[in-house]
């Protein structure tokens, strides 16, 4: 649809991009912190889908689709590290591995 | 379609806001799955219904069931039947069913257009997308399934229970 301003489009993406982005500065909880990177993830797949849209090229969506594949590759190598974090450290607060081990 | 793309947009915002401010893991994903389904209802406003189906099955879909996997083999012991009660309480439920029921509408109303049903104005057609993507993208596809096949190997290395060492003390402040 033209009707709608390419515009309003690329601003919804910056408010949920923004949004993601707030949640993981203000969130500790790591699967928390893990939601906020899928929105901000999503937000750059709608920024593109929204470009393409305005252009009436396929390349937008194509983006959307190489950014998908990232996300699930992402999701699955953040879930099995957050689960081996809960069992070295019996918590979820992202705080408890600011320390390194020299 | 206007007021079909401003309605989701604002479903997908106020449902964002409710996953970056929840308190429970599992509250924050359903609010988290709303704001996926209402982003794939602006992407259909926008004509691009390919890529709309694929936000529902793999985005809402796959990736959301991986989230709720994990929190579910977090969530074991006693304490987790009485959350399990808690979650039964309607005011749990009733803030996602709202803003779901909003989608329905909107997607009955866009379907019940007929004129202007969203398929007649694709603006750009899924056969382009394939043309694309098999043609001067191919390399990048290829791409992708290296990195698919190097995160589920390194899934399955992660997830491995290493048994050698156990439960080490918590790190103390």
């Amino acid at each position: 649809m033209a009707s709608v301003p390419m515009e309003h489009g690329l601003l919804i993406a910056g408010i949920l991009f923004g949004l993601g982005l707030v949640g993981v500065l203000v969130r500790r909880n790591i699967i928390f912190m893990l939601m906020s990177i899928e929105i901000m993830l999503n937000a750059a797949g709608l920024a593109f889908v929204v470009a393409g849209a305005g252009w009436q090229q396929p390349d937008g969506q194509i983006m959307f689709i190489f950014i998908l594949t990232m996300a699930a590759a992402e999701v699955s190598v953040g879930l099995a590290l957050i689960l081996q974090f809960y069992h070295h450290f019996r918590t979820l607060d992202a705080d408890a591995a600011r320390r390194m081990r020299g | 379609m206007n007021a079909v793309f401003y309605v989701s947009a604002g479903v997908a915002i106020v449902s964002t806001v409710m996953v970056v401010t929840r308190l429970n893991a599992v509250h924050a994903l359903l609010y988290l799955i709303l704001s996926l389904l209402s982003v794939a209802l602006i992407f259909f406003a926008l004509g691009a219904p390919f890529v709309a189906a694929l936000e529902v099955i793999i985005y809402a879909g796959a990736i959301m069931v991986l989230f709720i996997f994990a929190i579910m083999i977090l969530n074991l012991g006693p304490e987790a039947r009485d959350q399990e009660r808690l979650w039964l309480d309607p005011k749990a439920w009733v803030g996602p069913a709202v803003l779901a029921g909003v989608l329905l509408c909107e997607l009955v109303y866009v379907l019940a257009l007929g004129e202007g049903h969203p398929f007649t104005a694709v603006n750009v057609t899924p056969k382009q997308v394939g043309m694309a993507l098999f043609g001067p993208y191919l390399l990048g596809v290829e791409l992708a399934s290296l990195l698919l096949m190097a995160g589920l190997i390194g899934a399955y290395h992660l997830g491995r229970r290493i048994k050698s060492s156990g439960p080490e003390k918590r790190e103390e402040s």
